[in-house]
Order: structure tokens, then C-alpha cells, then sequence
């Protein structure tokens, strides 16, 4: 690796988990769920990812387990192919690819919204990458998402629902019945399907409608003479309906975030589980009927045991539909803290991209309802070493009223989170722009002291207090200081490193104030445009301070001669200082695609650029220290080594870069099977495999040393395979022994044997999907981005070097224990 | 999940004086009696003595009163003109009064007429005191000579002319037999020893004296007069301590509590203030109806009694101590008789499985966590208004849940004039207006 890696942007943070509806295995020891590419594979205990299904090069839409065998996962994506897994071991079996089916992506693509609903038999050739061909045509104008469409008892019938219509396709008679609402009833019931779902065990089709109406339909085999009943509770859209296993319980869920169990079908038997956080999209019930979960919106999904109590959160990185209070470090943990559920902050840890916690800011009960105005939280901030945190909430009511609370939080040892301190009522007359702390050093025991800017003109100093009296101790924050220049509304606030000086930008005017006096010192202008951001040197450069105005000028004046030192033209968005170094990011914004350039103060020439960071526009960034200095070999990506740049763009993508090529950032994560493998290698184990393999070894080398050594050099991929691959897939071994032997054989080709393996494990599925033609169904979605393309990665193995150094590690230790 | 989060209730930070053990403890005393006597009430004395009745002066006559009699258990009226000044002797025994036509009397308590009378002043007798040894009385007077008698024999000992105005104020050491201090309108006080001629040491006041005060070990001086108090360093000769300034018109009496850790001084301002001996910082502050002259504290500062210039004695008793098991509890069986198991010791292997601490919520939370607008903000109003804090915070959360307008809908004559109460009587507090206003526009758009 000589030559410098490009550097890549890379998405981070994980995908939408709600995206589709989830699937538990057979035996509901197992949670599978969509997202993004892949499918991910948690456990229902534990809460933990097991396993990462990669394969698909675009969204998957849609996974199902293999009716005929319950270890068999198909998922469907909007690539166009259904692919076939071993979840339990994590492989891919089969994939099926729809050539003719993307040319139905294109006809769906010219008629809008035209989703159409098609059989597919799947073809029963041995080889893993078949073609299906075999297509036909069931229902036309369909729902465009797959809750719209539902399998009736035993495959029997097919429903589905689009607009005020519900059509119920029958595979035996091969007839269409066709049930219509009224648009709309005298006493404003908007009557339009939302979502179907159909009983298991009897011939009834449950429906949800836009009004938070649930209609059970019964006798829909005659055309004329079916019938209806309604249930309602939701007082808004029903979002998704699941029956249980039995179909005794019928689930609902919709934008209040209640999980409603109706029992019998029964308007009076009903039970809830409130406050499940958001809107649910989806819910799906476990085979064994022990589970249900539900998605939402969140990214979260909710695993909840059938007495409806919660048994396991499985939580994503909270997408919201706006990051207000931007990105932010938090200096304790180097989590990354943003906006999480309405009203939360999210600490989340991208190391292990994991949510570490929500911390409640605004204590309020959440009411679900579409339209209303919640308070939101819209700035953060956090002191030097994390003791406290500073949360702005604003709810605006009717662009007039403006409700402003501004909450200080002081973190607890003992609990290990942060505890609300002082409460502050208006803040400001109007909307609080910016606010930061004043970095002090632990050693000068300054006063922890908070500035905030607000439109109204004025910033203010805010310093804790003691205002202990006789009964309790107590510290609080209160207001110091008012500042104001010329009543122009305060934009940014900046601190110094040093914490002496205080840079407050009005408008198109950079003020610099002494902090110990609240002096003003020096002001800054460059007149055309208003001052956007605002940032002083580090380190060596802590001479200059930083703004960038919203006409497109990047100016960098110098305290010392309080003079404009450089000026570039440039379109910034974000300026971000590296906490650790003297480089500052710029992220500019030209007509199309957002660049990144990364320099230091002193000289006006950035040492990086990149172009084309992304297509949209950049709306935060943020630098996180690494724990351990990274190496990087290029000197041009240096300032990557002691912190990383994360930024977030307008669609909530939370972006990265990577210096490594994407072959070594999946290797590690693509573990590629295996039994053994997924054992916890603890030392007992190792010590315990060590002892096994030296009394087979001692065995063998009994027979021919020479030879089984060379065995297991070179053919043990294959014999590894082949011991691993589940039973239930297994061909005969009379079958395979040939191959067996060939493996074990010195041959010169070694590729073989593994090609040889994959041939016999697509043999081995002969014996099934018989049957299941009508189970795989695609709803073709017309909003293809083929934006990202993540290679091929169909099967990635250890490489037999990387095999080797393995097994060195393993025989290396512990022998001496086994000496004991 | 989530368990519901209750409404947050906004609390305020109270303004005005904290609560610090000094409020407490001054504040701890009784609604005041007041007795009206026939004139300007110049001075108080209590008993040093049990029961600690006290002496009070007034117009020309003396009443005695004992603790928590209204009416004076005794009455001296023996004078012409006004009375003034009746001084306790140590022992409690004998009385000493000074008077307006320059006469000094002393009285036995339970005798009628004087034992004893001292004539020698040419003018009113402000001022008498005892000196520690008993026997002897130190007077002040108009004719700006201060003087000592022989009790027994009621003969002048000495006279002292130093003081160029008249002397109105003095008090005697505790500590030495022949030290006293008088203090003048000349603006100075004076430290005499009667063993010595003349004064042994002067501090100028600045302002006409009208009170001065020793402390009992001796070492200061106060002297308040004019809109001051000065506190005085006598062994380092007379060196000004500090100045207080807290009253805005003549000071005209000073007193110790028992302890010595506090000074009070009341004024012609109406109010009695409490100083720190130790770092002279007003500590409490009393309101009174008129204008104050004298100020007495009773021993354990078990009574605080004040005169006023319109005559009326102000009466402040301690509150006793208030036993808490006045009312003996009900017998009821034992918590632990109803939970099973509950006197269950865990043994060392057992594991523990805590239960979930059930939340308790207010009412008004239960009816808002099940939607019911209307009876959440009922219930709030019902509240015989005692907390509006807590009616306004329920507004305020209706109103972020977008129901104010339901909740306010559909009230009969009744309720309504319960809420328009609420509003009128509330509307105008600035931490209250913006919502209530609010409220008031719905209520009237309809």
C-alpha cells in the first residue's frame, strides 16, 4: 500500500431498520430485519446484530421466511433479484435475478405510481445465480407498499388494497372480487385503506383506513352478500394490522404509538401498550407466538412479549427530520450527540455504532398527533470536560409566540448522567442563534461560565453561582452580563481557546470582547454579507480568528494587528475547527456537489481539498477525537490521524471519510461463516481446541504426516465447509465424497474445490421450492437511487493466507497451560 | 415502556430575604399584644430577676407589668411631670427613676411611696442607673451634669460637668464597679471612673446621642444617634469599629439579646433591626406601627416589648415550644401485619428482587394522562386557588396539547365564574399573564 488511497466518503451510523416489516425465525430465538442493503439478523435476547446478510446492491424491500424450510430467509430489494439465506450461518444460497423484472421497473417507472402484482415461480436449477422467467401477472394497480398486500389462509387468496378499493384475488377460482368505500360519510370518515392483513385460520381480512377505522371483513367470496365490522380506537391513520398465530388477537399500531390488541375481533376486548416512543410502521408477530415487534419510525424496533410487556429495544441512530441542535461531541464518552426522539438528545457511539442513551430534555409527556406544535430542541452545548450541558427548547406558536426555556445540566458521577441543574424561562426575547461555553482548565478554577446569542440583539453571560443558603446547598445559573452592539441581532458566539477573549458576530460585525470585564476590545467588518460562522485559531494559530459571510467570503483576521490577514472567496456552509490541531474544515457549497477543504489559519492555501463531498448540501460537521492516533500513510491525509470529520447532510446522511479502500473496511465485518467461528473464543476454548487438535494431529501423524499436513494447508476451505453446512442442506455423502476426496487430494488448482462446494450446496436444494411460486412476490417500487454501489460482494472468504496466520495464533498459546 | 411524565410544574425562585436561622428564631414569637399607656413610652426595664416583670415608663407614671398580664400588676404615680428612666436594680429589689422637674426617686417594688429622694439636678432627669456594686446611682440630666449618689445616705458623691449639651443617655459597666458612660447631645460620649475627677475618655459621635450601650465583657461601645449606630473599641482607646447606617431616621434605642450575639436598634423609622455582633450585617429587620423609643428584650429573649411614641406598648411573646405528640397516634396495626413477609430478614444467599416503585400521581395528572381535558383543568380550579402555579402549569400543557380550546368549552354559569375568578384574580402576576391572557381571549372569542 505504497501508494496513497484515495479518500472515500463513507456512510455511517447504520440504516433504517423500519423500512420493511421484520421477521422473527420459527423458533423466535432470531429477529430479521431489513435495512438498507442487507439484512440484519439480531437476537431476540441479547438485542445484538448476530449476523449482517450482505448481497443486495439496493434497498431490500421485503424479507420472508422459507415457508418449506424455517432456517431459510428470502428477502427481495429493489436490484431486482429475491435472494435466498442462511440466516443462522449467515449465507447466501441462492439468488434469483429479474431481468425481465427491471424492465418492468422501467414500465413502472413511466406510469406513476402504477405498482402491479406479480407471481413468480421461482426456477429449480441448481445453479446459485438463476434467472426467473416465469412471470405472471395477478392483480394490477396495486398499493405501493407491501402492507398493502396480504396472503389469506393457506395461501388461498390474495388481498390487497389501494385508494378506497379492496380487491381479493382467488388462485383457485382465479377471480377477482372487488369491494369499494365512499370517499368520505356525512361524519368525516376518510375511508381510504391504508393497510390489510388476513387471518390465518379463517376467511377474514382485516383492513386499517385513514381515519384510524379497523374493518374486518367476513364472506368477501360473494360478490354481493360479504359483510363488515368496524372497530375504532385510533384516533388517526392505522398504520400496519398483524394477526396473531393463532388469530385470536388482531394487532394495530398507528401515529399514536399505541400497540391496540383486540381480542376475538371484539370492539370491547382490547388491550393496550402506550408510550412505544413513535409512530408505528410495521408489526409482525412470531411464528411460535411467543413475540410480536413492532417498527418505528424511529429506527427502532420494538420486540414485545405476547402479554404485551416490552422484552428488548433494538435502536438505530435516530433520524429525525431535522438536526437542529446540529452535531455535537461529547467530550466524556466522544459520542457523537444530536437530536434523537422529539425532545431527546441521542449519545450515540460510532465506534460501535450503537446508541449509548437518551437523555429527556424537555420532561414532557409526548402527545402523537399530527399538526401539533411540540416544543423542540434546538441548541446544545456542551462545557470543556463534559461536567455540564447546556439545552435550548423553543415551541413556537403562531410565529408570534415564542416559548423559550433554556436548561442546564450538570453531570452526576454517581448516576452517570447528567441531572437538570437550573432552569431558565426566556432566555432571550427571541430566538437563541448561538451559545458555548468558556473552555477553562480544570487547574485555574474559573467559574464555568455560558454565553448565548440571541435575535433579539444581545448576548448574554450566564456563570454559575453559589446561592447556597443555611437549609441546602446549591449552585445555580444566573445571568452576569448583557451585551449589545447597535441592537443588530447577535448570529454567532466563539470563545477563545484560552477562554480570554469573546468573539460575537452582529450581523455583518465581528465584536471581540474580554471575558474577565466584559470590555469590548476590537470590532471586525467586511462589509458585504452577514457574518454566518464564526471560529478562532487553535493551538500555534490561536492568533486568528475566523468568519465566513453568507456572500460567499472566507475572511481570517489577526487579533494581534487587529487587521484582515487573508480573505478567499469561497461559499462555506460549515467551518469547523479540529479540537486537537490547528486545521479548520470548510465545507463549501458550489451550485452542484459540496467541497471540503481542510487548512490551517496561518497560510490561506488549503492542504486538502476534496471535491465533491456530496451531492447535497452539507448542513453540519463535527471533528471527533480518536482514541488512538490512527495511522494513515498518506501525508496528504494527515489531519485525519488524531480526529475524525463526520458531517451531516440535508438528508440526514451521516457521512464520513475513510482513507482504507472498501475491501478492508468490510473484511472485518463480513465474517464469512461459520460454527466455529461464532463460538466465544474464550481461553478455555482455545485451550481446549488446542488439546483436541494435537491428539488429531497425533493420530494422523500416525498414518502420513506429510500428507495431512498438506491437507489442511491447502483443502481445508472446502473440508471446512463441508463440515459446517448445515445437515438439512447436505446431498448425500456418497454424492460428496468424490468431491471429498478431490479436495483432499494435492492438487494444483485450489480454486476448484470451493466452486466444486458451492455446486453441491445448490444440488442439495432440489428437493424443495416446489411449491412456493406464488410466496415470492416483489412489489416494484419506482424510486430507484442506485446512488450507492457497494461492490460485489457475493461471497467473501478468508483468504487462505489469512486462514493460516489464524491457525498460527491458535497453536502458538497455551501450551504451556496444557502443560500444567 | 416510558412511564407517563407528569406535568412540570414551574416553579419560581422566591424573591425578598432568605430563610436563615436568624428569621426563624426572631421570627418564632407571638402575634404582638398592645397596651396603651397615657404617653410616649421613654423606657423599658426588665426584672433581672424571675418572673421578669418589667418596668415601663410612661407620661409620669411607672407600670409594672408581669409577663403576660395585660393589665400592670403595679403602678408608681408619685411624680408631678413626667417620669422617666425606671431602672432595675441587680437584685430586683429597688427601682430608680428619674423625673421631670429633676427629681430622683428610688422605690422599694412593693412598696407605694419612694424609699428614698435625690435632689440636686436643677433640671429633667433623663437618665438613672445603678452601678454594679448596688449602692450607688449614677444620674444624667438637662442641666449637662451628670452625677453619682450614695444610696442610703441620698448624697451627691460627685458631680461631673463635662458634657455641653444635655445628657441623655448612659449606662453602667458590668464589670467594674466605677465605670459608667454617658452620652450627650455635644455629640460625645464619655467614660468616667468615679474614682478619677474628671472623664477618662471621650468618643465623638458625630450626631446627638440617644442611646449608648456597653458590652458585657466590657471591651465595646455602642452609641447610636441620629440616623447611626457606632460600635466603639474602648481598650483600644476609643478606636471606631465600625459605622452602621441601616435606619433612615434617628436611632433612639439599643439592645442586646441574651446571648450578645446580636444587637437590636429600633428608631424613629418604625423598624427594630437585628445585627450580627460578629460581622455587624443586618440579620432580621421588624416592622412596627409608629415611631419607636425604647426597646427591651427579655432574659432568653423570651419577650421582645417595644414603646412607641403614640403611647402603645408592643408585647411580643416567644411561642412555646410545640409538642409534637400532643395527639397520640391511633392505634393501628403494624404496615408489616398487612405485607407478607415483610419482617422477612434476607438471608446472605437469598437474591433480592426489587419491585417497581410505583409512581403516585396528582390527580389532575391521572386526568390528563387519560385524555380527560375538561375534568383535569375542573379539578385544578377547585383547588380553592391555593396553588396557581400549578392551575397554570395544567394551561399551559393543555395548550401544548392543542385541547385549551375543548377543555374550556361547554361550561355552564357555575363553572365559568370559577374560571373568570381564577382569571381576574391572577391575570395580573407578570409570571402568570402571557397563558392567562391567553385563556381570557379564548373565553371571550366565544
Amino acid at each position: 500500500m505504497v501508494a496513497p488511497q484515495p479518500l472515500r466518503v463513507v456512510r455511517c451510523g447504520g440504516s433504517k431498520l423500519s423500512g420493511a416489516r421484520a421477521a422473527f425465525s420459527a423458533d423466535a430465538k432470531y429477529l430479521l430485519c431489513a435495512s438498507g442493503d442487507y439484512v440484519k439478523v439480531y437476537s431476540t435476547a441479547t438485542e445484538k446484530c448476530v449476523h449482517i446478510l450482505q448481497g443486495h446492491t439496493n434497498l431490500v424491500t421485503g424479507i420472508q421466511l422459507n415457508p418449506q424450510n424455517h432456517m431459510q430467509l428470502y428477502s427481495c430489494s429493489l436490484d431486482g433479484t429475491i435472494k435466498l439465506w442462511d440466516f443462522t450461518d449467515g449465507i447466501l444460497i441462492k439468488v434469483c435475478k429479474y431481468f425481465v423484472l427491471s424492465q418492468l421497473f422501467m414500465d413502472s417507472r413511466v406510469v406513476h405510481y402504477w405498482f402491479q402484482l406479480v407471481s413468480v415461480k421461482l426456477p429449480k436449477t441448481p445453479d446459485q445465480e438463476v434467472e426467473a422467467k416465469e412471470l405472471s401477472l395477478i392483480l394490477d394497480d396495486i398499493g405501493q407498499w407491501p402492507k398493502c398486500t396480504a396472503f389469506g389462509r393457506e395461501g388461498e387468496y390474495v388481498a390487497s388494497v389501494r385508494g378506497l378499493h379492496l380487491l381479493v384475488y382467488f388462485f383457485k377460482k382465479k377471480k377477482i372480487n372487488r369491494f369499494s368505500l365512499s370517499a368520505t360519510s356525512k361524519k368525516g370518515a376518510n375511508n381510504y385503506f391504508t393497510c390489510v392483513a388476513c387471518h390465518p385460520k379463517e376467511d377474514c381480512i382485516a383492513s386499517g383506513h385513514k381515519d384510524g377505522k379497523i374493518r374486518l371483513w367476513r364472506n368477501f367470496n360473494h360478490k354481493r352478500e360479504y359483510t363488515f365490522s368496524t372497530l375504532h380506537w385510533h384516533h388517526d391513520v392505522v398504520m400496519d394490522l398483524a394477526f396473531s398465530v393463532e388469530g385470536t388477537s388482531l394487532l394495530s399500531g398507528g401515529v399514536e404509538s399505541v400497540l391496540v390488541q383486540w381480542r376475538d375481533g371484539s370492539d370491547y376486548k382490547k388491550e393496550f401498550l402506550p408510550r412505544l416512543g413513535s409512530t408505528i410502521e410495521h408489526i409482525s408477530a412470531s411464528p411460535d407466538g411467543t413475540f410480536y415487534c413492532t417498527s418505528h419510525t424511529e429506527n427502532k424496533i420494538i420486540i414485545i412479549h405476547s402479554s404485551l410487556s416490552v422484552s428488548a429495544v433494538i435502536q438505530g441512530l435516530v433520524k429525525g427530520s431535522d438536526v437542529k441542535t446540529g452535531l455535537v461531541v461529547d467530550p466524556r464518552t466522544k459520542a457523537l450527540v444530536l437530536n434523537g426522539k422529539p425532545g431527546h438528545l441521542q449519545f450515540y457511539c460510532l465506534q460501535t455504532d450503537k446508541q449509548l442513551y437518551n437523555l429527556d430534555i424537555v420532561q414532557q409527556e409526548y402527545i402523537h398527533q399530527i399538526g401539533l406544535n411540540q416544543v423542540d430542541l434546538v441548541k446544545a452545548a456542551f462545557s470543556a470536560q463534559g461536567n455540564w450541558l447546556a439545552t435550548v427548547e423553543q415551541r413556537e406558536e403562531k410565529e408570534v409566540e415564542l416559548e423559550l426555556q433554556m436548561k442546564l445540566w450538570n453531570y452526576d458521577e454517581q448516576t452517570q448522567s447528567f441531572t437538570l441543574n437550573t432552569r431558565i424561562n426566556m432566555p432571550h426575547e427571541d430566538h437563541v442563534t448561538a451559545l458555548c461555553f468558556r473552555d477553562t482548565d480544570e487547574l485555574e478554577d474559573g467559574t464555568p461560565t455560558l454565553v448565548t446569542a440571541g435575535n433579539d440583539g444581545r448576548f448574554k453571560v450566564w456563570v454559575l453561582v453559589n446561592d447556597s443558603d443555611s437549609e441546602k446547598p446549591s449552585m445555580g445559573w444566573s445571568c452576569d452580563f448583557v451585551g449589545s452592539y447597535h441592537n443588530y441581532p447577535a448570529t454567532n458566539c466563539c470563545f477563545s481557546e484560552d477562554g480570554s477573549l469573546l468573539a460575537v458576530s452582529f450581523e455583518e460585525t465581528v465584536t471581540v470582547w474580554n471575558s474577565d470585564t466584559w470590555d469590548l476590545i476590537c470590532t471586525f467588518c467586511h462589509p458585504p454579507g452577514r457574518i454566518q460562522n464564526l471560529c478562532f485559531g487553535r493551538l500555534s494559530c490561536s492568533k486568528y480568528l475566523l468568519g465566513t459571510t453568507d456572500c460567499g467570503f472566507l475572511c481570517c483576521w489577526n487579533l494581534l494587528s487587529c487587521a484582515l490577514e487573508w480573505s478567499a472567496q469561497l461559499n462555506v456552509m460549515v467551518l469547523q475547527p479540529d479540537p486537537l490541531s490547528e486545521n479548520i474544515a470548510a465545507v463549501s457549497r458550489l451550485l452542484e456537489g459540496s467541497d471540503l477543504f481542510v487548512f490551517k489559519p496561518n497560510e490561506p492555501r488549503p492542504f486538502c481539498i476534496q471535491r465533491n463531498v456530496c451531492r447535497e448540501r452539507v448542513q453540519c460537521a463535527v471533528f471527533i477525537p480518536r482514541d488512538v492516533p490512527d495511522s494513515i500513510g498518506s501525508e496528504k491525509h494527515q489531519w485525519l490521524s488524531r480526529s475524525q470529520l463526520y458531517f451531516l447532510t440535508e438528508t440526514q446522511d451521516l457521512l464520513t471519510f475513510s482513507t482504507k479502500s472498501a475491501e478492508e473496511r468490510l473484511t472485518p465485518s463480513s465474517r464469512q461463516l461459520a460454527v466455529e467461528e461464532s463460538l466465544p473464543m474464550t481461553p478455555f476454548s482455545l485451550l481446549l481446541g488446542k488439546h483436541r487438535h494435537q491428539q488429531q494431529s497425533k493420530e494422523n501423524a500416525d498414518l502420513d504426516t506429510a500428507v495431512v499436513q498438506s491437507h489442511l494447508a491447502q483443502g481445508s476451505p472446502a473440508v471446512k465447509e463441508l463440515l459446517h453446512t448445515p445437515a438439512h442442506v447436505l446431498p448425500s455423502a456418497s454424492f460428496l465424497c468424490s468431491i471429498f476426496i478431490n479436495s483432499v487430494l494435492i492438487s494444483k488448482e485450489n480454486k476448484s474445490a470451493g466452486e466444486v462446494v458451492d455446486v453441491v450446496e445448490m444440488d442439495s436444494e432440489k428437493a424443495e421450492d416446489e411449491s412456493d411460486e406464488d410466496l415470492e412476490l416483489t412489489e416494484m417500487e419506482q424510486d430507484i437511487n442506485p446512488t450507492e454501489f457497494l461492490g460485489e460482494i457475493t461471497e467473501i472468504k478468508l483468504s487462505k493466507s489469512q486462514e493460516k496466520q489464524l491457525r498460527k495464533i491458535r497453536r502458538m498459546d497455551y501450551s504451556w497451560v496444557a502443560a500444567l | 415502556m416510558a412511564n407517563y411524565k407528569p406535568v412540570v410544574v414551574q416553579s419560581f425562585p422566591k424573591l425578598g430575604e432568605k430563610i436563615t436561622q436568624d428569621t426563624l428564631y426572631w421570627k418564632s414569637y407571638k402575634t404582638p399584644v398592645q397596651i396603651k399607656e397615657f404617653g410616649a413610652v421613654n423606657k423599658i426595664d426588665f426584672s433581672p430577676i424571675p418572673p421578669h416583670n418589667y418596668a415601663v415608663t410612661a407620661s409620669s407614671r411607672i407600670h409594672i407589668y408581669g409577663r403576660y398580664s395585660l393589665e400592670p400588676i403595679k403602678t408608681f404615680s408619685r411624680f408631678k411631670d413626667a417620669a422617666y428612666c425606671a431602672t432595675y436594680r441587680d437584685d430586683g429589689k429597688l427601682l430608680v427613676a428619674g423625673s421631670e422637674e429633676g427629681v430622683i426617686r428610688l422605690f422599694d417594688i412593693h412598696g407605694r411611696a419612694a424609699l428614698r429622694q435625690y435632689d440636686g439636678h436643677t433640671k429633667a432627669v433623663h437618665v438613672v442607673d445603678f452601678l454594679t456594686d448596688k449602692y450607688r446611682i449614677v444620674s444624667g440630666a438637662d442641666d449637662y451634669t451628670s452625677k453619682l449618689w450614695d444610696i442610703p445616705s441620698a448624697t451627691e458623691i460627685v458631680s461631673y460637668s463635662e458634657h455641653m449639651d444635655y445628657v441623655r443617655c448612659g449606662c453602667t459597666s458590668k464589670l467594674n464597679t466605677d465605670l459608667f458612660v454617658t452620652g450627650s447631645y455635644d455629640h460625645t460620649v464619655k467614660i468616667f471612673d468615679v474614682r478619677t475627677e474628671k472623664s477618662v475618655m471621650t468618643v465623638e459621635h458625630g450626631q446627638p446621642v440617644e442611646s449608648v450601650l456597653l458590652f458585657p465583657s466590657g471591651g465595646l461601645l455602642v452609641s447610636a444617634g441620629g440616623r447611626y449606630v457606632k460600635v466603639w473599641d474602648i481598650l483600644k482607646g476609643g478606636q471606631l469599629l465600625v459605622s452602621l447606617k441601616n435606619h433612615h431616621k434617628t436611632v433612639t434605642c439599643l439592645c442586646l439579646s441574651s446571648s450578645g450575639q446580636r444587637l437590636l436598634s429600633g428608631s424613629l423609622d418604625r423598624h427594630v433591626k437585628v445585627y450580627s455582633t460578629a460581622s455587624y450585617k443586618v440579620v432580621h429587620s421588624f416592622d412596627y406601627a409608629a415611631s419607636i423609643l425604647s426597646l427591651a428584650l427579655a432574659p432568653e429573649d423570651e419577650t421582645i416589648v417595644v414603646g412607641m411614641t403614640n403611647g402603645v406598648l408592643n408585647v411580643k411573646n416567644r411561642k412555646r415550644e410545640e409538642s409534637k405528640e400532643r395527639f397520640p397516634k391511633k392505634k393501628r396495626p403494624g404496615y408489616r401485619t398487612f405485607v407478607k413477609g415483610r419482617n422477612y430478614m434476607p438471608k446472605q444467599e437469598d437474591f433480592f428482587v426489587s419491585k417497581p416503585v410505583r409512581s403516585h400521581l396528582r390527580k389532575y395528572d391521572r386526568l390528563l394522562k387519560s385524555f380527560q381535558v375538561t375534568k383535569a383543568l375542573d379539578v385544578v380550579l377547585e383547588a380553592r386557588n391555593r396553588t396557581p402555579e400549578i392551575t397554570v402549569a395544567v394551561m399551559q400543557e393543555l395548550n401544548r396539547r392543542g385541547t385549551l380550546q375543548n377543555a374550556l368549552a361547554g361550561r355552564d354559569e357555575t363553572q365559568l365564574s370559577v374560571l373568570l375568578a381564577f382569571l381576574i384574580r391572577y391575570v395580573v402576576e407578570p409570571r402568570f399573564a402571557p397563558m392567562l391572557i391567553k385563556v381570557a381571549e379564548m373565553i371571550i372569542g366565544k
